[in-house]
């Protein structure tokens, strides 16, 4: 059976809309039936990529396959890119601007959190261009 | 302890999510950054902060703390106020500190 494919669109700089996609993609996944741990670590990975998209680069899409096996998600945005993975990726760096750290975001936890709860994390950036990531969490 | 009973305790109100209040409590946690939240709060605990927003619930749902406790007045927003009723997640409000508080929750629960 070939996966099955889910597609959202995330808008940029609309902070209250902000993890929607995750929670759309908690909900199919638990009428699929997967079990706790597996929803828990997709929701957690997807609201933090989904938030970066929304905060660092002006929204973006997000495709989502979904097999028994696996969910793989690739979050494409257009937005400024990365310049320094390893220094983006270390705990508590965060370029976000004071607007959005009032609302408690900056902590720089993102990106590690992603890298935390799923298998596999693959960033793909461009300045200028935008940014790409492909995240793949086992289901067993 | 539930959260209910918490809420009482503490002399809180229990403003949003209401069906989620008899849900156990068994520990407390103290953070205003949302990703810290995420990948740090104690599962069941109850989350002291002072960030009122729509991400507040769904990190609150995310972590799958007890409750969310609004410390210092901090009004929560219409947006939040509606995804906390949605997905059951109880918000309290209490004008004392996040200092205060924890003091109380850890009396409370005997910790
Ligand atoms: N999609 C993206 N496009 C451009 N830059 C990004 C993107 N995602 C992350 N970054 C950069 O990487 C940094 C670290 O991201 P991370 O998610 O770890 O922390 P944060 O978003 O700043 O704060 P937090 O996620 O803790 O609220 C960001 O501050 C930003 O500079
Ligand atoms: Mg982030």
């Amino acid at each position: 059976m070939p996966p099955l494919t889910f597609t959202y669109q995330v808008p940029g700089d609309d902070f209250t809309r902000a993890g929607e996609a995750s929670g759309q993609l908690k909900r199919t996944l638990k009428k699929i039936g997967f079990n706790a741990d597996v929803i828990r670590r997709v929701s957690i990975a997807m609201y933090e990529a989904e938030i970066n998209m929304v905060i660092h680069a002006n929204g973006g899409e997000i495709e989502a396959q979904v097999s028994p096996e696996k969910i793989e998600i690739w979050f494409r945005d257009q937005g400024p890119g990365i310049p320094d993975i390893s220094l983006a990726m270390k705990e508590g760096y965060s370029t976000a601007p004071d607007n959005v750290r009032s609302l408690g975001f900056g902590a720089g936890m993102g990106l590690p959190n992603i890298k935390k709860y799923s298998d596999t994390l693959e960033i793909d950036t461009e300045l200028g261009v935008g940014t790409t990531l492909h995240v793949i969490i086992n289901a067993e | 302890m539930t959260v209910n009973e918490l809420c009482r305790r503490l002399d809180a109100r229990l403003t949003a999510g209401a069906n989620g209040a008899d849900r156990s409590v068994k520990t407390g946690y103290i953070c205003d950054l949302l990703s810290f939240v995420i990948g740090k709060a104690p599962e069941d605990c109850a989350w002291v902060t002072v960030i009122g927003n729509v991400n507040t619930i769904a990190v609150a749902t995310l972590a799958d703390v007890a409750c969310v406790i609004l410390a210092e007045n901090i009004p929560l927003d219409q947006a939040a106020r509606k995804r906390a009723d949605e997905n059951g997640v109880a918000v309290l409000q209490s004008e004392k500190s996040a200092y205060a508080l924890a003091a109380e929750i850890n009396a409370a629960l005997g910790i």
